[in-house]
């Protein structure tokens, strides 16, 4: 039994919430304590999952996963011809990563957003099984199914309790994303026309060996390919629909979308490394992925002064966090990968924080202002009489409130602009020394002063912003106290409390991301246990 | 053959593209529409076109490959109709919520000041 489930451990988190999200489905939408359960669980699961997948990628089993890579064949179809899921430190992490942002919306969305409409337990589960299918694929189209599963439940997500600016929001939102979905095919074809694989692990070896007319159709396309994934890392000049459409969405939905731009990121970055020994064709090369970045770096720090909602201003940390991953990882050599993945943590579960917040904040304005009183009214949450009200689930409402969202709010931004003492600060120093050591060495690089010059500009100008935001909000007009509830103030202090031992344990955790990043860096490994997985069904002579 | 079905492509993708710039909802609905036509096309074409060759094997054929069409691209082609179809369905709604809501068919869910 134990062994059987190792065996199939790398698959657990696509097929965990499939499993648990069309059971969901199955159970009456009126029985929410039933559900929450379910889901809850499902999300417990999904974490231990996660966390025995991180471990076994830092070779805790040898025997079983050579040099930390996990490989599942789906179906037992060996490599080039099936498909395969591949488990490396990288996608541990963040398969690790979606799980805890997973679990901790779903603890704030039990307290009220999931009653303000249907399907939303199950959505959030299939957006899940899309975000961690991406992570551990191994093969392009597939991404692409996995992106769409990702994108389908997106979708629903973020019309979640309706309204006229959600679906105006929405509208956009889903029109950028099938013209992206609509390049991302235009790229996996020309791609297979020309290597006639789509194993990434195989496309890496072949790309190699392409003559020269071939190489100029493989190149076309993975740029469109890069295109694709640049718009959905929220990168300028494409990312417009970001703060509208995140600004919009329920909080919590907010909250777990604030990984999914760093989806494109990571595909980036995986593509990226595979193909770079062959040379790495434009935009997973690292000049483009720079330029990008320091444009989109540039675009969100502008967009953080303009913005006046909370909302909003929470949208272009997003924007910001995308940009300063893309500038680091654009830059030459491993050295800043480690500090990049710190940040991209940190900077997740920072900004997941911050939407749950603004949202609470956003109660302490007089509630018929509030764009969402429609719904509330059509779904009687409001109605002290009401079956629907939550509070006689979830208990009673929290005390000194206003303390609360104020520390949270100070934590937040202190996390999103990285200053001391928490884990954004560790990040941004990480990054910075790193860029710093790359700068003074024997090839000195402007690129590398941009780099700390960029992140520097835009950390103080975020201060700026975001203290004028909270002066607005704390100090000044007529402000009501909100009633909060535990399950709401659970999940941000969490996710802060996360940040906190981020920066206790900084040390381990970046000495797990450099040796994540050295794998990329050389992706022999990766390709050998790729193509070296056996299939067990198949007879020794048929064995390619 | 091939000059026909570029042109086709071609023709598919710039109306689709036009018709995405266009300012009311039910236009850029047939340019999505028009632009995955364009896009699955142009995947089964990457599996090089040939006549008359099946994709699967069949008993009479010899098993060789040069009898047969590359059948991969058929299959990815199946699965992109399918999501394609699947997201213009719900964009579909979408479109009709953004409508009722409103009270206009324009993308930004009010009418420009003349």
């Amino acid at each position: 039994m134990k062994e059987a489930v190792m065996q199939h451990l790398p698959v657990l988190p696509v097929v965990l919430p499939m499993m648990f999200g069309a059971f969901l489905l199955l159970l009456p939408e009126a029985r929410h304590a039933l559900r929450g359960g379910v889901a809850l669980f499902s999300g417990a699961l999904q974490l231990a999952v996660a966390l025995t997948l991180l471990i076994l990628a830092d070779g805790a089993r040898p025997d079983l996963w050579p040099q930390g890579m996990g490989v599942y064949l789906l179906g037992d179809w060996p490599a080039p011809f099936g498909i395969v899921l591949v488990v490396d430190r990288l996608a541990a992490v963040m398969v690790m990563l979606s799980a805890v942002l997973g679990l901790v919306a779903l603890v704030y969305s039990l307290a009220k957003w999931e009653r303000a409409a249907v399907h939303y337990l199950p959505l959030l589960q299939f957006l899940l099984m899309g975000l961690n299918g991406a992570f551990l694929t191994g093969d392009i189209f597939n991404l692409f199914v996995f992106f769409e599963v990702m994108l389908a439940a997106s979708y629903g997500l973020l019309l979640h309790g309706s309204g006229l600016a959600r679906v105006r929001a929405g509208l956009r939102y889903i029109v950028v994303n099938l013209v992206a979905s609509s390049m991302l095919l235009i790229g996996i074809a020309l791609i297979y026309s020309v290597t006639g694989t789509l194993n990434m692990a195989d496309l890496a070896g072949r790309a190699g060996a392409l003559a020269s007319g071939e190489r100029l159709l493989f190149e076309s396309g993975a740029a469109i390919l890069s295109v694709a994934f640049v718009i959905k890392a929220g990168a300028w000049p494409l990312n417009f629909w970001l703060t509208d459409g995140y600004g919009n969405a329920a909080a919590p939905v907010a909250a777990v979308f604030s990984i999914m731009t760093k989806v494109g990121i990571y595909a980036l970055v995986r593509l990226g490394s595979l193909l770079l020994p062959t040379g790495a064709p434009a935009a997973f090369g690292l000049e483009w992925m720079f330029i990008i970045g320091v444009a989109t770096l540039a675009f969100g720090t502008f967009g953080l002064l303009s913005a006046q909602k909370l909302e909003k201003v929470v949208g272009y940390c997003v924007i910001v966090s995308s940009g300063t991953l893309l500038t680091a990882l654009g830059m030459p050599g491993v050295a800043l990968t480690g500090p990049a993945l710190f940040y991209l943590i940190s900077s997740v579960l920072a900004t997941g924080a911050f939407f749950m917040l603004a949202e609470m904040i956003e109660r302490t304005r007089s509630f018929g202002a509030n764009v969402l009183a429609v719904t509330f009214d059509a779904f009687d949450l409001e109605d002290a009489a009401s079956q629907n009200r939550s509070d006689d689930v979830v208990g009673v409402a929290i005390p000194a409130v206003m303390v609360f969202l104020g520390l949270s709010f100070v934590c937040c931004v202190l996390l999103v602009t990285g200053l001391p003492p928490l884990s954004g600060f560790v990040a941004k120093f990480a990054l910075l020394s790193a860029a710093v050591e790359a700068a003074s060495g024997p090839t000195p690089s402007i690129d590398a002063w941009l780099l700390v010059g960029g992140v520097l500009v835009s950390g103080l100008i975020g201060v700026i912003a975001m203290s004028r935001t909270g002066m607005r909000i704390f100090w000044g007009g007529e402000r009501v106290t909100p009633r909060l509830r535990w399950s709401e103030a659970a999940p941000v202090t969490a996710l802060i409390g996360l940040s906190i031992v981020l920066s206790i344990q900084a040390g381990p955790i970046i000495e797990y991301l450099s040796a994540a990043a050295q794998t990329l860096d050389r992706p022999a490994a990766y390709i050998e246990a790729v193509t070296s997985a056996q299939s067990i069904r198949l007879p020794q002579g048929l064995r390619p | 053959m091939e000059l026909i079905f570029a042109l086709a492509i071609g023709v598919l993708a710039g109306s689709g593209v036009w018709l995405l710039l266009r300012p009311r909802t039910f236009q850029v609905i047939m340019g999505l529409t028009l632009m995955s036509f364009a896009v699955n096309l142009f995947i089964f074409g990457m599996g090089r076109l040939r006549l008359n060759a099946p994709p699967v094997l069949q008993s009479g054929l010899p098993i060789d490959a040069s009898h047969y069409v590359d059948p991969l691209p058929q299959a990815l082609v199946l699965t992109a109709i399918v999501i394609g179809f699947a997201s213009t369905a719900l964009f579909l709604v979408v479109l009709l919520a953004s409508r009722g809501l409103s009270g206009t068919d324009h993308v930004d869910g009010r009418e420009p000041e003349a």
